[in-house]
């Protein structure tokens, strides 16, 4: 008898302490307005997770330190409620849901990931609750239709378009011969198609078109018919360790190819593990410390380069400062609203038209911000193996020129 | 379809020469699989993923500025003790019982062992370069990366001396002979349990060389350590217990096969093409197995 008491009060304890922490949850308590984000702390993203993570809290601590988000008269400050996904589309569904449901959460910020993105977005749509994302460029979120989906991101098929753009202009304009080799998951499969329209719209011919496997390691046998058939441009996209196995098979193999392009380089930390073997190699990125977009929160890309340094201890990949520039548009929304209606932020979210440190956002239709090119950097080392990235593309933003073409190896 | 490396012989070349390159490490890890099923019955699905651990002590030592290829000696005496340690904690345990019990201990050391992994290393895909340079052959036709050259070598300098040391030392005999009969060999004094213990830490031992040269020859992360796994389950399977020269011969097989099935069919079907293979393999086997037993009836 006693025990069941125990385990009575034991549970009704449970009880009360749960219900006031869900009241406590409630979208928009006190001063406070309530984010919530389902993002990968584990599993096999957790460290662009990391690096999402800490951009939210960073531009949460900025905006919150320089006066909040002024809504009717008052003023609010953010705050975000996480749960870590497990890098697993499931799982952040199922706490998309608890999020909205059970927490009261009425505003989302995006995972990490096309593939989680994609996950969450049919849950927030369903209730209706706006999502502002920076970590999904899929351009199949784009075209389905969403209404309360946002991207402060340049969508997937444009990260390699302007490379080849590139290779056609240093070729007189003629076309070129291209080669590719891209990961068989959403969002490498989206940047190839981009790549596809810009081989049909500048009259290209492709000459190797390789899909590779997830548990890529190994990509010798595209590199031995690159070898073969010497075409102009080489395009890989196969995340962190396409980059990090093209690079080493590439130099291993002494493949010579005039352009090399590839994405993921900077979360690959390619000049750090390769050195003077990746050199030359072009790299997209949605963003890079050196272009000049400035707002007032964090100045311009070197500011919050230093600043972000200064807090986490590295230097900030582009997943962090789009993670960031998400949190300013929301802000910007809420004051535009001038209200916590999910409905009349969700069209201040639309009508979105601002610069950021990050880049100009303006969203189309489909949620995908149009305002902001994708950049090209190529890695440039000094004599002493010291390598750094360097803006070559668009020209507007170069900060050096492009080394074009890449020496060959018998000549390093 | 892709049928280019027909058309270029040299292409040929290139694809056997990597193929047995490669086949020869596959063989490695195959060797501690089937040495630990033979004696133990037990099928290891951890394998990859000791792999995968034995090539981050290798990639920790090129961090701190020690070339990586002395993980080759570093990771094994680690892994040793690793593998030990799993033995003591889970595996003895479960030796004895019925083998289904041990593929499911090892699939939750799997599971364990990678997240682990990812929590300590991060999700990172990492590798330790040798800076080995590079040999070309025919006329510059036929590149191999020195890097892959060095660790056939060394995978095969280990299957020689484990094989000397089975065939000589006390440790080995007594492992021979708990493979051959383990309550004979409790009988006349073995002490099968140290024999069990040993046997698990040779293999954790072979994983971690392996895992090294892994690291400086491709790349290594938390989560690649299944496809290692499957292929030295294949290639045991093919070559059965206790049958080195079968191991060496099928590795190589294994790894021209996929070289090949990464030329024609392409690079996405490249393990893929393992699996389906692996399941052809057992059909036919089952095939051959009932037709003898009806036989025998």
């Amino acid at each position: 008898m006693r025990l069941n008491k125990i385990i009575l009060s034991f549970v009704s304890a449970l009880v009360i302490l749960f219900s006031t922490s869900v009241v406590s949850f409630a979208k928009v308590v006190g001063d406070k307005i309530i984010l919530g984000a389902a993002i990968s702390l584990t599993g096999k993203y957790s460290s662009n997770g990391v690096h999402t993570q800490n951009g939210y809290n960073m531009a949460v601590d900025r905006i919150n330190s320089m006066g909040g988000v002024k809504v009717g008269g008052k003023t609010y400050k953010f705050d975000i409620i996480y749960y870590d996904d497990e890098s697993n589309p499931k799982r952040a569904a199922q706490l998309a849901e608890r999020l909205i449901s059970q927490d009261g959460v009425e505003f989302m910020l995006g995972p990490y990931s096309s593939g989680l993105t994609k996950a969450i977005a049919p849950v927030t749509e369903k209730y209706g609750v706006p999502m502002v994302e920076a970590n999904g460029a899929s351009r199949s979120l784009f075209t389905k239709g969403y209404k309360y989906l946002f991207a402060v991101l340049a969508p997937a098929n444009l990260y390699l378009d302007v490379a080849i753009d590139l290779a056609v202009e240093k070729n007189n304009g003629k076309g070129v011969t291209v080669a590719m080799a891209f990961e068989q998951d959403a969002f490498s499969q989206d940047v190839r198609l981009g790549v596809l329209d810009a081989i049909k719209r500048t009259g290209s011919k492709k000459v190797i078109d390789d899909k590779l496997p997830k548990e890529l390691n190994d990509m010798a046998a595209t590199l031995v018919k690159v070898k073969q058939m010497k075409p102009d441009v080489l395009v890989v996209s196969g995340h962190t360790k396409g980059a990090l196995t093209a690079i080493r098979q590439i130099s291993e193999m002494k493949v010579d190819v005039p352009m090399l392009a590839m994405t993921h380089c900077d979360a690959a930390k390619l000049s750090k593990q390769h050195g003077k073997n990746s050199q030359y190699a072009l790299c997209a990125s949605q963003w890079h410390k050196t272009l000049t977009y400035k707002d007032d929160f964090f100045k311009d890309g070197m500011t919050y380069d230093a600043d972000f340094t200064k807090e986490f201890g590295y230097a900030p990949p582009y997943q962090a400062a789009e993670s960031s520039a998400a949190l300013l548009v929301f802000k910007d929304a809420f004051e535009r609203a001038n209200s916590f209606d999910q409905k009349k932020v969700r069209d201040a979210l639309a009508a979105t038209n601002m610069q950021t440190f990050y880049g100009n956002i303006k969203f189309a239709e489909g949620g995908q911000n149009v305002d902001k090119p994708m950049v090209l950097f190529q890695v440039m080392c000094d004599d002493a193996g010291k390598c750094e990235n360097k803006v070559v593309a668009p020209t507007k933003w170069a900060s050096a020129k492009l080394i074009h073409p890449i020496p060959s190896w018998s000549k390093r | 379809m892709d049928f280019m490396v027909f058309q270029y012989p040299m292409i040929s070349v290139q694809a056997c020469l990597d193929g047995i390159l490669l086949g020869i490490l596959f063989a490695l890890i195959a060797y501690g699989m089937a040495l630990q099923w033979g004696v133990m019955n037990i099928i290891n699905i951890a394998q990859g993923d000791l792999v995968i651990l034995g090539g981050y002590i290798a990639y920790f030592m090129y961090l701190y500025g020690i070339h990586p290829a002395w993980g080759v000696i570093v990771s094994p005496i680690i892994m040793y003790f690793v593998g030990i340690a799993i033995y003591k904690l889970v595996i003895n345990k479960v030796v004895d019982r019925d083998l289904f019990i041990s593929i499911l201990a090892t699939f939750g050391i799997s599971i364990l062992f990678m997240q682990l992994m990812n929590f300590a290393f991060g999700a990172d895909v990492v590798l330790a370069n040798s800076d080995y340079g590079t040999t070309m052959l025919f006329n510059n036709n036929v590149v191999l990366p020195n890097s892959k050259i060095f660790s056939a070598f060394i995978s095969i300098l280990f299957a020689i001396c484990l094989v000397i040391y089975m065939k000589k030392s006390k440790l080995g005999r007594a492992i021979r002979a708990t493979a051959q009969n383990a309550r004979a060999a409790k009988i006349l004094g073995v002490d099968t349990e140290k024999v069990y213990a040993a046997t698990f830490g040779i293999n954790a031992a072979l994983c971690g060389v392996a895992g090294a040269l892994i690291s400086i020859t491709f790349t290594i992360h938390p989560y690649m350590g299944l496809p290692y796994t499957i292929r030295s389950f294949m290639i045991v399977i093919v070559a059965g217990l206790g049958n080195l020269p079968g191991v060496a011969m099928s590795g190589m097989g294994l790894g021209v096969f996929e070289e090949f099935a990464d030329y024609i069919l392409g690079t996405e079907f490249r393990i893929g093409s393992v699996f389906l293979l692996l399941v052809l393999i057992l059909v036919y086997r089952r095939f051959k197995l009932s037709r003898k037993r009806e036989y025998l009836k």
